[in-house]
């Protein structure tokens, strides 16, 4: 009788006969995986927002809208509101490139493409400090025309081009190789510009990826803190992302204010998660999985 | 000469004496690209101009700044190169940081092929929600994860506090490092397996069940060498993440010199000591280390996709 159970629930779930395993091995794997998930992802989410509002939501308030803060915002949406169109007019150009025409080197390039997500963020910033450094490569030049990069606000925008650099990119080529030439080309031949063809043809076909990596390129071009933290010098309220924002205030134990401004980051990770999931059902799941890693 | 012109005919009779599958696929593969590489003009415009576009930006925004690391590294003496890159608290971070990559993409590979598993396989209430949050490495700055961490496992944290009785201390410890790199590299295993699992094909799995397999011997057997090749791509890729990891780590490390301190935060240290060359030093054999890395991923990422397509 007991074996019969047993049989019966192995075979339980419908049109998977035999290949699937007895209930509770599912329950388990399924509880050791949740259990696993809530202990590095949900809790520590819990957490942020457990101790931004940990002193009451007068002091959550006043942690945010304080003049540090809103600086450190505007420089934040400052430097993606620079970084990511730019990206995006580059990875359209790389993929028209790679995807619709022959050339030799191919591979190559699209590597090259690559490897911006290979660095370490810190030696990101290092590197621009060697070019534009006071001892750098321009560093000269740039003190005798008084401008500043190094600890101001275009290094901290060129440090973001760099570590969001592939995120459009590396989505389009993919999908622009796939979709192949074949409508472009009949666009042409019927009398289109170039311009024309661009804008009717291609742009309605891959305006779901492009919106795609624009999201991805955004949370990290908001986000990013090691390159940013190398190429800021920490002056308060002019060069201070919000992320460099939520450290200095960390560092000097004001935990709650720390966490409040965090919280705001938490919040638009959220949101990208969730504009990620509407835009994933608008376009096949599997390659839009495998392209995130 | 002759036995070159020879020989080649030979050979390619003799796989296709031992493969004839393997014949047939390689007709497969001239045939598709012969369809996708015509060999007639292309009337496209703007190959000029894109191209051009791609290198010139590519070249300012990142070949040419990586480039500077390079340059000023050469001008260092090998001796003075030995000693910015092997002195003992620079070997002592190399070690954290390798050993704490290493365990962490270890941990991944265990639980991200267990997460990806349920996520394909089972039916559970939640099931959206915990796949939709496997991305949320990706999406959250790497400072507020940090800072998320370090509470979360401090003394008086939700975490520390339960481990303390235990006598596990994890904040300001080189395991506060593992578990950084834990939470980072996570979504990289889990989105890589994941695709593998879900075309993979039920029919190998009913008929190693017909032919009498148990569930774990096909799972050994069938399963987990087809996944291999993408759970090895995951853990490369998440321990690549990892080596480079600077702002989820430096708030719960504690960031003692030969301790815990990691390598990328020498770096800063380094520089903010106007130690430029040392710093470049060290930053040079990352990088090295980071296109070595690249390498053995694109290799693991052709195998995986050889893999798949010997399946299809």
């Amino acid at each position: 009788m007991t074996n019969m159970s047993i049989v019966a629930t192995a075979y339980a779930a419908p049109g998977h006969r035999g290949t699937t395993e007895p209930a509770w091995v599912r329950r388990v794997l399924i509880g050791t995986a949740l259990t696993f998930l809530a202990l590095f992802l949900f809790l520590p989410l819990a957490f942020i927002f457990a101790q931004a509002f940990a002193k009451g939501i007068g002091v959550y308030l006043a942690a945010i809208v304080a003049d540090d803060a809103l600086a450190a915002m505007r420089l934040t949406l400052i430097a993606a509101g620079i970084a990511v169109p730019l990206n995006l007019v580059f990875g359209v150009a790389a993929a028209w490139s790679i995807a619709k025409f022959r050339f030799a080197g191919k591979n190559v390039l699209t590597t090259l493409i690559d490897l911006p997500f290979s660095v370490s963020p810190v030696v990101a910033g290092l590197i621009y400090v060697l070019v534009f450094g006071l001892q750098g490569w321009f560093g000269e030049w740039l003190r005798e025309h008084d401008l500043k990069v190094i600890f101001a606000v275009p290094g901290i925008v060129l440090a973001t081009i760099f570590v969001t650099f592939p995120f459009v990119a590396r989505e389009l080529i993919p999908l622009m190789q796939t979709q192949g030439n074949e409508q472009e080309e009949a666009a042409i031949v019927l009398g289109a510009s170039g311009w024309q063809t661009f804008w009717r043809i291609t742009l309605p076909n891959i305006k779901w990826g492009l919106l795609y990596g624009v999201i991805l390129c955004n949370a990290r071009a908001m986000g990013e803190f090691g390159a940013v933290s190398v190429m800021s010098g920490h002056i308060r309220g002019s060069t201070n992302t919000l992320p460099l924002q939520v450290e200095i205030l960390y560092n000097e134990y004001q935990f709650a204010a720390a966490f409040a401004v965090a919280s705001l980051l938490a919040l638009l990770a959220l949101l990208t998660l969730g504009l990620k999931l509407i835009v994933e059902w608008r376009v096949p799941a599997p390659r839009m999985a495998k392209e995130a890693a | 000469m002759n036995t070159t012109a020879a020989t080649a005919p030979v050979t390619d009779t003799l796989h296709d004496f031992h493969g004839g599958r393997n014949s047939v696929r390689k007709e497969a593969t001239t045939q598709r690209t012969r369809k996708r590489a015509p060999k007639r003009p292309n009337v496209l415009p703007g190959f000029g101009l894109s191209l051009g576009y791609t290198l010139m930006y590519l070249g300012l925004i990142v070949l040419l700044p990586l480039s500077a690391a390079f340059i000023k590294t050469a001008q260092l003496t090998w001796p003075a190169f030995v000693d910015a890159v092997a002195a003992p608290r620079v070997v002592a971070s190399y070690k954290l940081t390798f050993g704490a990559a290493f365990g962490a993409a270890s941990i991944n590979a265990v639980f991200g092929l267990l997460v990806a598993w349920v996520l394909v396989r089972y039916r559970f209430p939640g099931k959206r929600v915990a796949d939709a949050v496997v991305d949320l490495p990706f999406a959250l700055p790497t400072a507020v994860a940090g800072i998320a961490l370090a509470g979360l496992f401090s003394p008086k944290g939700w975490l520390g506090a339960l481990l303390l009785p235990l006598g596990i201390k994890v904040a300001y410890t080189p395991l506060g490092v593992l578990v950084a790199l834990t939470f980072i590299g996570l979504p990289f295993v889990v989105r890589t397996v994941q695709p593998v699992l879900e075309q993979l094909p039920r029919e190998l799995e009913e008929v190693a069940a017909t032919l009498g397999a148990s569930r774990w011997q096909s799972f050994r057997r069938v399963i987990f060498p087809i996944v291999t090749p993408a759970l090895l791509t995951g853990f490369a890729l998440a321990f690549a993440r990892a080596i480079g990891e600077y702002g989820s780590v430096i708030f719960i490390a504690g960031n003692m010199p030969m301790v815990s301190e990691i390598t990328p935060l020498l770096i800063i240290t380094k520089l903010e000591q106007y130690d430029y060359a040392g710093a470049t030093a060290i930053a040079v054999v990352m990088l090295l280390i980071s296109f070595a890395l690249l390498l053995v991923i694109n290799v693991l990422q052709a195998w995986s996709r050889h893999r798949q397509g010997a399946l299809a």
